[in-house]
């Protein structure tokens, strides 16, 4: 079945690519590249991930296209390899978020009563604990590899998801037509994901633009800490860390990782406006 | 508006539940990090005789439990106790950070909601032209940089560069109001810019979201200029998850700005907790815990009860 | 974390000729009577005057003023500021008196005598004597101490006063190089009452306590009654806790502070164009050490542990780790500049064939090891691991780093797990050096390494009198430290500071960084 309507999908997509305006194409391409970045990395990386090629800060050069890091290894390479360490890690742990914090929101939105003061309880007790102190003693407790980092974090990150559904959701789930369904008998997973979902998912999929930031940024956060990433693994969040201190010298090398972040949150969000547009149904322009 | 009082009323005490139960996590979660205060103290100096002897003078040799009902005990009379690391009382300890910290975030809010607000609603105005992206692309590359380094550039540009801030937030009680804002002008900013972005977008998100509304239409027919149909009509239904966004981020720049702080030695409560836990000060660590616990708990409350006043459907009992 | 001792780097001369005309007489310390330090013939002259701002990389909110529970760089300044010890590391590497003007040996060198300073004032206006001397060392004794002194002083038999100025401190054993100890930064002498020394900052040293807010800032202000002449010249003095190496530099720079400890050595070479700073660099005493257990798998194979020795590229990691600011290592603790160091004892290089050949001779293939690091270790350790696996893999041999959690580092994993990152900051004598973390069965013996031959010549050389058989069995325990032991010590790590030209010093003391922690004492600022 997926096979036969594959190549139907794929004229959609790009038709509707094609309607689509120029910042969402862009937004489009740019992920689109990152993620091939990422599938390929060995393939385009002229080096090894850890191998060290020369000695330490070695200027821009056609052998080393961005130079060389702190310990001398090829920054493109790094820079190579960290799309793909660091999209994996905030990809899984941003879904992993988003189906906790989501379903627990939309439940608690739905059902109201105990199970509401239940969820939002347990939840304001997860809340009220520091993020960057509670995944310290976290992770100081279960160590910090990376299956810990991304419950960890998914398990922190996910309070914050449910928070916003459910302020969102509760919005919702008194409209008059979510009445009408809870009339019509419907059951309460039609209401949550029939009723619900589709009317809140607009201000979920902005938010989740952003909380995929975030998370590049906690990690980068817990490396100042001494948490984080196992070496010799590239990623952007201490890549920036281990060469912020070159900025304050006005030298650019901490802006490459920095701005690999940077250049996918500003597509992701371009994309994600897109599609906020497209589905406030807005006819204008 | 009965109901909103029972509302806070029933949260206020939900409220002192979470604190109760927050206060058993933390110290369940600093009992089981490795190590105690007598070997963290020590570090690589520990012996175990030394050890003992410095856990028997601490107290520390009595069980878990009965040094948690005894906390709780003394903490419900209102007293946190004294610091494990150095016998100081740690109300004192923690008056004046906790005075720095919520000064800190007052600043950076004064700060960053207006501009959130106005950014997010002339963003919504002009969405989708040449000064939505641009306000799009500066609040995205800003959040995508980490705060430590959010900090250095803004070190170098007017620290080091144009030299008319300093660089390290040296304050203390004997400092004058003025000398303060302006130790505390870079870390402020610091912290506006990284909270700014997410308030803004979620303002712009809301917005847009409600402008295929019929009621908008309507106000449009009217003949209302565009931006009186989003102040007026558009902005007060979207106020609710605004109001979430900000306070989320307000708890943030109470609670979690342990980084900004170490860049430039703001003496708040931040580095404080951080030194606890690694020390395993744990009086300590569940004081300043408390109260950020308590913070969360109010502004969530205050949060709530806007989202209420906003939309008062959500008053009426099913 | 600073933490241990360091060596004096002495120039061999001045040592041997102290310690000669100490064995002849059997009194050393006759040298050092004047215990002033000696002013340098190039020096420029110190101003009086001024508030002396300096960022330290240490600090913490659960710091006391407790001299037995100093910890790190931060309390170590400011603890000097305050207090006066027995003796001092001249910045030539003599051991001078301070608070003792000289002291004596028994033949036996069991039975220690000091003679105390006339004159010497403490902040509260009390007068030095022998029983606050005898309370403060008994601070660091007994079962309820927490310092950490009390395992270095677990020789000492009994300490009295004899007459209001003279102590005589008792051993269990021999140890001629015991007055070293009492120079020890955590051995400050307090004023005592009925036997308690008073811990609450009052010193006698060349400034009073004015301020402090621990983790962030200590003041201190000039001690209108300072016994020493030509000292502490600052009007008042301040210690700035600024953990983050960044901001450290950036105050720097700024100029909000005069001087900073622990620059970041890989950008060192862009913060030398500033030419409104000046960077010191001394010592290379304090050591990287991985310590293997040598009673565990695959490490109770001496080959094998031969193998790792030579895997490691020592070059590349001054080279890259240190920038250049730092020594090799030849697998032993003791520092070039000491002098019963084994100059002739072949350094060991990076060789990834004999490490194969060891590998073979062990009976392995390959090999595959879990290296446990944390920059609570030493800032870089974990990138050290990061180039030592490149490095063995060279060799055939895989290393694992793993990157342990900075918080509870030295609790959980240093000397837990077999193969670790750490530290030294050395010994200001061989002998305590060895016996700290190489002697069979010392607490910090991290290795576990207990060889019969080494631990024979240890105890021999305590209580040797004669300097050419004590050089003889030093030299002979390096060699089985480098040969045998179970620990790789790649490099020593110079003292690197960057400090304002408006700050005046002399020769900088490399006994510990910031001029043997005494920089609020030697240094002085020359816009006043």
């Amino acid at each position: 079945m997926t096979f036969l309507h594959s190549p139907r999908v794929i004229r959609t997509g790009v038709s509707k690519f094609k309607s689509a305006p120029l910042s969402a194409k862009f937004g489009i391409s740019i992920i689109i590249l990152y993620m091939l970045t990422a599938l390929f990395a060995p393939h385009l990386a002229p080096y090894g991930e850890a191998e060290i090629v020369a000695t330490p800060f070695e200027p821009w050069s056609a052998q080393f296209w961005l130079g060389t890091d702190n310990l001398g290894r090829d920054m493109f390479t790094r820079l190579v390899f960290g799309a793909r360490n660091t999209l994996g890690i905030a990809l899984v742990t941003t879904v992993l978020a988003f189906s906790l914090g989501c379903s627990a929101g939309l439940a608690a939105a739905t059902f109201g009563g105990w199970t509401d003061q239940l969820l939002s309880r347990l939840v304001d007790v997860l809340m009220s604990i520091p993020q960057l102190i509670f995944a310290l003693l976290l992770l100081s407790i279960f160590g910090t590899s990376i299956p810990t980092l991304i419950v960890v974090i998914a398990v922190l990150d996910s309070t914050r998801v449910f928070r916003l559904t459910r302020a969102v959701a509760i919005n919702v789930a008194v409209l008059d037509y979510v009445e009408a369904a809870r009339l019509r008998g419907e059951g309460p997973i039609w209401i949550m994901t029939r009723e619900i979902l589709p009317n809140i998912a607009p201000t979920l999929i902005a938010e989740f633009g952003l909380r995929f930031c975030f998370v590049f940024l906690l990690i980068s956060g817990l490396s100042f800490l001494g948490l984080g990433i196992q070496p010799p693994t590239a990623d952007w969040g201490s890549m920036v860390r281990d060469s912020a201190t070159l900025i304050t010298y006005g030298d650019v090398t901490p802006l490459l990782p920095a701005g690999a972040i940077a250049l996918l949150a500003v597509a992701i969000n371009l994309v994600v406006d897109w599609f906020l547009h497209w589905a406030s149904g807005l006819k204008e322009d | 508006m009965e109901s909103i009082a029972k509302i806070i009323g029933q949260r206020v005490a939900f409220g002192a539940l979470t604190l109760w139960i927050v206060s058993l996590i933390i110290f369940a979660g600093v009992q089981l990090l490795p190590g105690d205060i007598a070997t963290e103290l020590l570090g690589q100096s520990a012996t175990p005789e030394t050890v003992a002897a410095l856990r028997k003078s601490l107290g520390l040799d009595i069980p878990a439990y009965l040094r948690y009902f005894d906390w709780l005990r003394s903490i419900l009379q209102g007293n946190f106790g004294t610091a494990l690391a150095n016998g100081r009382d740690i109300a004192e300890l923690i008056e004046p950070r906790l005075f720095n910290t919520l000064l800190l975030a007052a600043s950076a809010a004064v700060i960053s909601v207006p501009l959130a607000l106005i950014g997010g609603i002339v963003s919504a105005l002009y969405r989708n032209t040449f000064i939505d992206r641009a306000i799009n692309v500066v609040t995205l590359a800003s959040i995508s940089f980490p705060e430590f380094f959010v900090a250095y550039i803004l070190i170098l540009f007017l620290a080091v560069n144009a030299g008319i801030l300093p660089s390290l937030s040296d304050v203390d009680q004997s400092t004058s109001a003025l000398g303060r804002l302006t130790a505390m002008a870079l870390p402020a900013l610091t912290l506006a810019v990284v909270v700014l972005a997410h308030m803004l977008r979620m303002t712009r998100t809301s917005i847009v979201n409600l402008l295929g509304n019929q009621y908008i239409e309507t106000a449009r027919l009217k003949g209302l200029p565009e931006w009186r149909v989003l102040v007026r009509h558009a902005l007060p239904n979207a106020l609710g998850p605004i109001a979430t966004v900000i306070v989320l981020n307000l708890a943030y720049l109470i609670t979690g700005v342990v980084v900004v702080e170490v860049v430039f030695v703001y003496p708040g409560l931040g580095q404080l907790i951080v030194d606890s836990v690694q020390k395993r000060d744990i009086p300590v660590v569940q004081a300043c815990s408390l109260i950020f616990a308590a913070t969360y708990v109010l502004l969530n409350l205050t949060a709530d009860v806007l989202s209420i006043v906003m939309n008062p459907r959500l008053m009426r009992p099913k | 974390m600073v933490k241990g001792y360091d060596f004096s780097p002495l120039s061999a001369v001045n040592r041997r000729r102290f310690l000669q005309s100490a064995a002849a007489i059997g009194a050393i310390g006759i040298g050092s009577a004047s215990g002033i330090l000696p002013s340098l013939a190039e020096v420029t002259t110190p101003k009086k005057g001024g508030h002396f701002k300096i960022g330290v990389g240490s600090g913490s909110t659960s710091d006391t003023l407790d001299p037995a529970t100093y910890y790190e760089t931060f309390m170590y300044i400011f603890g000097h500021s305050l207090h006066g010890y027995l003796t001092e590391m001249s910045p030539d590497g003599n051991l001078v008196g301070e608070l003792a003007e000289s002291w004596e040996p028994s033949k036996d060198a069991r039975t220690w005598t000091f003679k105390l300073r006339n004159g010497v004032e403490f902040h509260n206006g009390k007068s030095l004597d022998a029983d606050d001397v005898v309370a403060s060392i008994n601070h660091h004794r007994g079962d309820q101490t927490k310092s950490g002194m009390k395992n270095p002083l677990k020789t000492v038999q009994d300490i009295r006063s004899d007459g209001p100025a003279t102590v005589v401190i008792s051993l269990t054993a021999g140890n001629v190089d015991f007055p070293y100890l009492m120079e020890h930064y955590q051995l400050a002498i307090m004023p005592a009452k009925d036997g308690k020394p008073d811990i609450s900052g009052v010193g006698c040293g060349g400034y009073v306590l004015d301020g402090i807010d621990f983790g962030v800032k200590a003041t201190a202000k000039r001690f209108a009654n300072y016994w020493k002449p030509d000292s502490a010249w600052l009007d008042s003095f301040e210690v700035l806790a600024i953990r983050d190496v960044t901001a450290r530099t950036n105050a720097l720079t700024t100029g909000q502070i005069h001087a900073m400890d622990r620059c970041d050595l890989k950008t060192l070479n862009l913060l030398k164009r500033n030419k409104g700073l000046e960077i010191t660099s001394v010592g290379g005493t304090q050591h990287y050490s991985l310590g293997m257990f040598v009673d565990a798998a695959p490490f109770d194979n001496v080959d094998v542990r031969l193998a790792l020795k030579y895997a490691m590229n020592r070059q590349q990691l001054l080279d890259t780790l240190l920038n250049g600011y730092g020594q090799l290592g030849n697998d032993h603790p003791i520092a070039s500049s000491n002098r019963f160091f084994a100059k002739n004892l072949p350094k060991r290089e990076y060789d990834p064939e004999k490490a194969k050949f060891h590998l073979k001779k062990a009976g392995l293939s390959d090999l595959k090891v879990q290296y446990y690091a944390s920059d609570a270790a030493y800032t870089g350790a974990v990138d050290a691991g990061v180039l030592y696996q490149q490095d063995a893999a060279k060799a055939g041999i895989t290393i694992d780093v793993v990157r342990a959690p900075a918080d509870g580092y030295y609790d959980n994993v240093w000397m837990k797990k077999p193969f670790t990152a750490n530290y030294w900051g050395g010994r200001p004598t061989a002998d305590w050096t060895f016996s700290t973390a190489y002697e069979a069965g010392a607490d910090w013996n991290e290795s576990h390494w207990k060889n019969p031959r080494f631990n024979e010549l240890l105890i021999a050389a305590r209580s040797e009198l004669d300097d050419a058989k004590r050089l003889d069995m030093y030299i002979e325990m390096q060699s089985l430290c480098r040969d045998d032991g179970g620990t790789i010590i790649p490099v020593f790590a110079n003292y690197v500071n960057a400090l304002s030209t408006k700050v005046g010093h002399n020769k900088i003391g490399s006994n510990w960084d910031l001029d043997s922690f005494r920089c609020a004492e030697r240094w002085w600022l020359t816009d006043v």
